[in-house]
């Protein structure tokens, strides 16, 4: 390890000791059993328990009684579960895709220096602050076909905003990007504040113009940040219920039945357990997927710094 | 060091399960208890509870044991009760909507028959869905909830006509109304409110076919779906959605105050086909509208159809049951309590209207004597009173039908897919 870094220069071993120092003891395993236990008495043992229960047939009143791949076997002849997750894939992409922008430049214009910023700020962040419930059930009535903005805006919403399978989908969007954009836009707030001012000094004698600035060194300075709040999104999205719940109820129909909702239907509503608990173990394997895949993907697990070369 | 620790986090994550399943399977042992002990009552918070109470109250101070009640919010009230009655944590005695519900826990043997001798106390159509087998596990502990059509008189004024006692005159309306502007009925389409869909789907069918139809489907035998009367029906509502009846955005209006109900007050619809807690929904809402402006009339008749146009469906009320887990003397005695002269008049004096056989005499004491004697002769007079479907077909079979219905008033099937998706429910 000494070999390795004494042929680097100096200044750059510096850097390193201070950042991070050689440990040369490696903590007991004794001090990871809290943990441990915990993990595995909340986490794996229900998740092993879910996955038993996919193989069985339960009415939550006589016991389970094992069938098998029954439960399997109509879960990938389910029409309505490629339904969902083709529901469930629409929506997730559409509030990457809403979310992402709005929320970075709200984010980058937040840690300016603008006059009323602080104060401004302060107001787009108040829909955090309110429970998802609250702000469904307020969008509920905003988006009444009868006596809400529908019925004044025809114009903008249309005459019934949540009739349609479109419709309702892209009013889940909208609501999602009015409750979670004030999260995401804290995230590139405070990346974007953390960019050297220096970069910008440099870039602005060089001739550079905002719009230049912003597309050279804001949006890849802040490539790191873009991947967490992407996988918050798509991690959130993928468990999002109580907004669907809510708003929809998975209307009109099963047009807005995501997978977590059908998962609460099936076991809530219609007392198939069994059932419910293979939707859920599919559900497990998507949302552990797609956080591994876009891991890999964006390299996020290497920790490459986009400080390199300063 | 590696592998070991893994096997070991293995076998610990088996035991844990397993340990965890065992618990939630060996629970369902019931309490023994003194006959004349505690039972814990679980009931619905709703206006009654007073009533309720007060029978409690009176109960327990007549030392036939004691009675604990405990009420539980509507959201949430029947998967809470469902969870509990899988548990040790079962209540004695409960609440209930009767029917489908009752079935899974009589085949689960959680239900105690009750003594056939209740039965006389009480109106025989609003007894049917407290049985299951023939078996009385249930009795009325609430008013009646007939479906009927309620309606705008001032519309009614305003356009000259008469609500409709047949089915041609209701199409008429439908014209009428819409050559107005007004939507003819208000409907609740949102994806929670599917079953005020429902109440259209059951009325057609009892008129087209009369009730056994549905007594036939209730009693398990599921392909009677595929009588023609069925698809007529769906074919009937099709029509109905096509010709405007429900206006083009009942898809996403709420039942109740700030959707339907404030639809037809508000002079925005014409009609609304509703139980009859709707009268107590616009007093709360619109006070003035429900006592001047509210007319009401039993659904009407359809022309050519077998089923009699005196036949009524809705809830006929709820129920009570008693558990194996209860200390049975103590919630028998306390069954009584339901149609003691106290109990009755408070009913009556809430605006509900019993299911007594001593209730007649206590309706000139309601807040609004001609509306409780028109709900009182509707269910006396009845041949038969279907109770809703989805309560009696209870949740397993219900959800889906809910969403079949929903589908079919969409637009989303047609008449022959709607038939072919409800006879896939139950395989």
């Amino acid at each position: 390890m000494v070999s390795a870094t004494t042929s680097r220069p100096l200044r750059k071993q510096r850097v390193r000791d201070r950042a991070a120092p050689p440990t040369l003891e490696r903590p007991g395993v004794a001090w990871a059993v809290p943990g441990l236990l915990f993990f595995l008495v909340f986490a794996v043992a229900p998740m092993v328990g879910v996955l038993y229960l996919s193989f069985t047939h339960w009415d939550g009143l006589n016991p389970p009684q094992f069938t098998g791949t029954a439960n399997w076997s109509r879960f990938f002849g389910d029409s309505q579960v490629w339904q969902s997750t083709t529901v469930t894939g629409l929506l997730l992409i559409g509030n990457i895709v809403v979310q992402a922008p709005v929320s970075i430049l709200l984010g980058v214009w937040a840690a300016g220096h603008q006059r009323n910023r602080a104060i401004l700020s302060a107001v787009f962040f108040l829909p955090l602050l309110l429970s998802t419930a609250a702000t469904a059930i307020m969008w509920r009535q905003l988006l009444d076909p009868n006596f809400g903005l529908p019925a004044k805006f025809e114009w903008l919403f249309g005459s019934n905003p949540m009739g349609t399978q479109q419709g309702a989908i892209a009013c889940l969007v909208l609501v999602t990007t009015w409750q979670f954009v004030p999260f995401h836009s804290l995230l590139y707030q405070g990346a974007a504040r953390s960019i050297p001012h220096t970069l910008y000094q440099a870039a602005s004698i060089d001739g550079a113009g905002r719009v230049r600035q912003f597309v050279h060194i804001t949006l890849p300075q802040l490539r790191n940040t873009m991947i967490t709040s992407t996988i918050f999104m798509v991690v959130g999205g993928l468990t999002a219920f109580d907004i669907v719940l809510l708003l929809t109820n998975g209307g009109p129909g099963t047009d807005t039945a995501i997978l977590p909702f059908s998962m609460y239907q099936t076991a809530f509503r219609t007392y198939d357990y069994g059932y419910a608990s293979a939707i859920a173990s599919f559900l497990l394997v998507l949302a552990t997927a797609a956080s591994v895949i876009l891991t890999k993907l964006s390299g996020y697990d290497k920790m490459t710094s986009t400080m390199e070369g300063l | 060091m590696n592998s070991v620790s893994r096997r070991w986090f293995l076998t610990a994550t088996a035991a844990t399960t397993l340990s965890v399943t065992v618990a939630g399977c060996g629970s369902s042992g019931s309490s023994t208890s003194s006959p004349t002990g505690n039972v814990d009552f679980w009931t619905l918070q709703d206006p009654t509870n007073s009533v309720q109470k007060a029978a409690v109250d009176t109960f327990n101070s007549a030392g036939k044991g004691k009675v604990s009640m405990t009420v539980i919010a509507t959201d949430g009230y029947k998967d809470k009760l469902r969870t509990a009655m899988g548990s040790a944590k079962m209540p004695g005695v409960f609440f209930s909507w009767g029917g489908g519900s009752l079935n899974d826990y009589v085949t689960a043997g959680k239900l105690v028959t009750l003594d056939t001798a209740l039965e006389s106390h009480f109106l025989p159509s609003a007894l049917a869905a407290g049985k299951v087998g023939g078996k009385l596990v249930g009795i009325p502990c609430r008013g009646t909830q007939p479906v009927f059509l309620f309606y705008n008189k001032k519309l009614f004024a305003d356009a000259g006509v008469q609500p409709p006692t047949t089915y041609a005159e209701l199409q008429n309306l439908v014209k009428v109304f819409k050559g107005k502007g007004i939507t003819p009925f208000a409907l609740a389409g949102n994806a929670s409110s599917s079953w005020t869909e429902l109440m259209w789907v059951e009325y057609l069918v009892d008129r087209l076919a009369g009730p056994k139809l549905f007594d036939k489907i209730q009693g398990g035998d599921w392909s009677q779906w595929k009588d023609p009367a069925i698809l007529k029906t769906a074919q009937m509502i099709k029509e109905l959605v096509d010709g405007g009846a429900f206006g083009k955005k009942f898809g996403s209006v709420n039942y109740g105050a700030g959707g339907t109900s404030t639809l037809l007050n508000k002079g925005k619809a014409a009609m609304v086909l509703m139980g009859s807690w709707e009268y107590a929904t616009q007093l709360a809402e619109a006070p003035d509208f429900a006592k001047n402006g509210l007319g009401y009339v039993a659904f009407p008749s359809v022309e050519g159809g077998k089923g009699d146009a005196g036949n009524v469906v809705g809830n006929p009320t709820n129920y009570l049951s008693v558990t194996t887990s209860a200390a049975k003397q103590t919630a028998t005695e306390f069954l009584k309590t339901t149609y003691s002269d106290s109990y009755v008049q408070g009913l009556v004096e809430k605006g509900e209207v019993p299911v007594t056989s001593n209730a007649a005499q206590y309706l000139t004491k309601a807040a609004d004597p001609a509306y409780a004697k028109f709900q009182y002769d509707l269910v006396q007079k009845a041949p038969s009173f279907t109770q809703s479907w989805d309560q009696a077909l209870g949740l397993t079979l219900g959800t889906p039908l809910l969403t079949e219905i929903q589908k079919l008033f969409n637009g989303q099937s047609s008449p022959e897919q709607f038939v072919s998706a409800v006879l896939a429910i139950k395989k």
